[in-house]
């Protein structure tokens, strides 16, 4: 049951999207993020879907994949639909009814922009190894090291806590396992019932969390671990042409973006 | 009674997904009431996989499994009423200790079967007893306690529901040698008093050689081997293809042969190893 999560999988692959540096992506999909709210006409809307479209196809991952991120935000997108169909002024679709063409067409936007945005966003975490993003992040960050950001510490909480999501997962399944064999009951009861039956899971699970984070630190200070001072890495980042390419890319896209709103189009 | 039979029992994990793995196949096994059976295989080969179906936390693809006679899926109820008959000791169960005490934790068991109060505060020092947990503990936290004690506890947390099948996954895996044996003699105790049928899954040889009626041995999700001690471990050299060791004694008198030293092949505890190499030495002097 546990296994389902996706969230943030890392599905390995050897595409050109695969292959892009890390900062290159991260910079894209903030690219990606302001020129899909600048979309506000049915053209717009249509090059964004394009552009998903072939980013996807680059990346080789399933469109059955992105639905299956996209099914936990279902109960959101249903009910932006909801509201924008009913609480949008217009022409009603038949006389004296509530919901208006307006309405649909606007439902039909919101549930493209989110659907879309969810997708864009995933492609980043499904193309890029947890370790590379965040090396990625701290590098993109490394400026912010002047205003006395603690930009390495922040980084590595990070790729620590993506790394032990599965771990984590795995853990939660067996000591479930377990209680269950003692005659526990998760399925069945009221809702004060179910919370207080999770008890049994929480409880270990954070004891063995704990354990652990200590365990964890006391391995890397015998590695001599001390902070990100003077640190160097294995795999030096380097922006390579494809990167240059895809970033300018990236920027004609932003561009094309800004004259479409211009235009309303 | 509490004879457990599993009949072509087939588990497959995330089926039709690419991530599909065939864990078991084809197990059909008959364990008569009162027996105490070892599993061994090593890692991966489904062991684990097959004793979660023996207490209905795991739903067989296909195949049934049957406890007197009835199959313990039919229904919503049954399900959950096997885990009573059926107690299931995880590997390294002091995970799974959560209560605020040790009295507690080790009646958590018998209340999720609704029991009176005095019936649970019967069964949870009988099942102290069993385990060898002093009562001196019963109010202390289980978490401030030592690897041992914590295992302890854990198994009596299942004991405790006196179940009549005990199935204990590496119940001695991480502990020292004496911890081994108390834990290992208090699972015996408990099955001498109790008449219930008990399967251990263990990687130490020498353990299972010891005190085993019976040998199961898993290979890649299916059965390889099925015998007493005796017909197992006299084929050590088929043990040793499937890439599991043999006892120490059965190791020794295996390079022994191969070095022409008459031995027979029944070897496997330090005794009958000494006594075949006594005999094999009047054989020369002769």
């Amino acid at each position: 049951m546990l296994k389902d999560i996706t969230l943030g999988q890392y599905f390995p692959g050897n595409t050109v999207a695969h292959k892009l540096d890390p900062r290159t992506k991260i910079i894209l999909v903030i690219v990606y993020i302001v020129a899909l709210f600048q979309a506000n006409g049915w053209i717009g809307y249509a090059v964004v879907t394009a552009v998903t479209a072939a980013c996807m196809a680059l990346s080789k991952i399933k469109p059955s994949n992105m639905f299956k991120g996209i099914r936990p935000m279902l109960v959101i997108i249903v009910l932006t639909a909801a509201l924008n169909i009913f609480y949008t002024q217009g022409t009603p679709v038949r006389p004296g009814w509530i919901i208006t063409w307006e309405g649909i067409a606007r439902a039909v936007q919101m549930v493209l922009r989110i659907v879309l945005l969810i997708s864009g966003t995933f492609l980043l975490t499904y193309t890029t190894s947890p370790i590379a993003l965040t090396d990625g992040l701290e590098l993109l960050m490394n400026p912010l090291k002047k205003l006395k950001v603690p930009v390495h510490e922040m980084t590595i909480m990070m790729s620590m806590a993506l790394r032990f999501i599965p771990t984590l997962i795995s853990e939660t399944d067996k000591i479930m396992s377990a209680q269950k064999a003692r005659g526990a009951d998760f399925e069945t009861g009221s809702l004060v019932q179910r919370a207080k039956a999770l008890l049994p899971i929480l409880v270990p699970l954070f004891v063995s969390a704990f354990k652990r984070a200590d365990e964890l630190a006391v391995a890397m200070e015998s590695r001599c671990y001390h902070g990100g001072e003077g640190r160097t890495r294995m795999k030096q980042l380097r922006m390579q042409t494809r990167d240059y390419i895809a970033l300018a890319l990236g920027a004609v896209f932003l561009a094309v973006m800004f004259v479409l709103k211009r235009y309303a189009l | 009674m509490a004879e457990i039979i599993t009949d072509k029992l087939c588990h497959v994990y995330s089926k039709d997904t690419p991530f599909e793995k065939t864990a078991i196949r084809d197990i059909s096994l008959t364990i008569p009431q009162g027996q105490l059976a070892a599993l061994i295989g090593h890692t991966g080969s489904g062991k684990s996989t097959f004793i979660q179906h023996l207490n209905a936390l795991l739903q067989p693809t296909t195949g049934r499994v049957l406890l007197d006679g009835e199959d313990i899926n039919r229904d919503k109820y049954a399900r959950r009423d096997v885990k009573w008959k059926v107690g299931l000791v995880f590997q390294y169960p002091e995970y799974q200790l959560f209560e605020e005490t040790v009295y507690r934790d080790i009646a958590f068991g018998p209340s999720n079967m609704k029991l009176s109060k005095d019936e649970i505060d019967e069964r949870v020092r009988e099942a102290a007893a069993f385990t060898g947990v002093d009562e001196a503990l019963f109010e202390r936290s289980p978490l401030e306690l030592s690897g041992g004690q914590k295992r302890r506890i854990a198994i009596a947390g299942v004991i405790a529901m006196r179940p009549e099948v005990l199935i204990l996954d590496e119940p001695t895996a991480g502990l020292d040698p004496a911890g081994r044996t108390q834990i290992l003699d208090n699972i015996f105790r408990y099955r001498e008093k109790s008449g219930a049928t008990v399967l251990i899954v263990s990687h130490s040889m020498d353990d299972v050689a010891r005190f085993a009626e019976r040998i199961i041995v898993f290979d890649d999700g299916g059965i390889a081997m099925d015998g007493t001690p005796d017909e197992v471990f006299s084929r050590s050299q088929k043990l040793v293809e499937i890439g599991l060791n043999v006892p120490k004694a059965a190791e020794l008198a295996l390079a022994l042969r191969r070095r022409n030293i008459p031995l027979p092949e029944s070897v496997f505890t330090h005794e009958q190893l000494l006594d075949a190499l006594l005999k094999a030495r009047e054989g020369k002097a002769c």
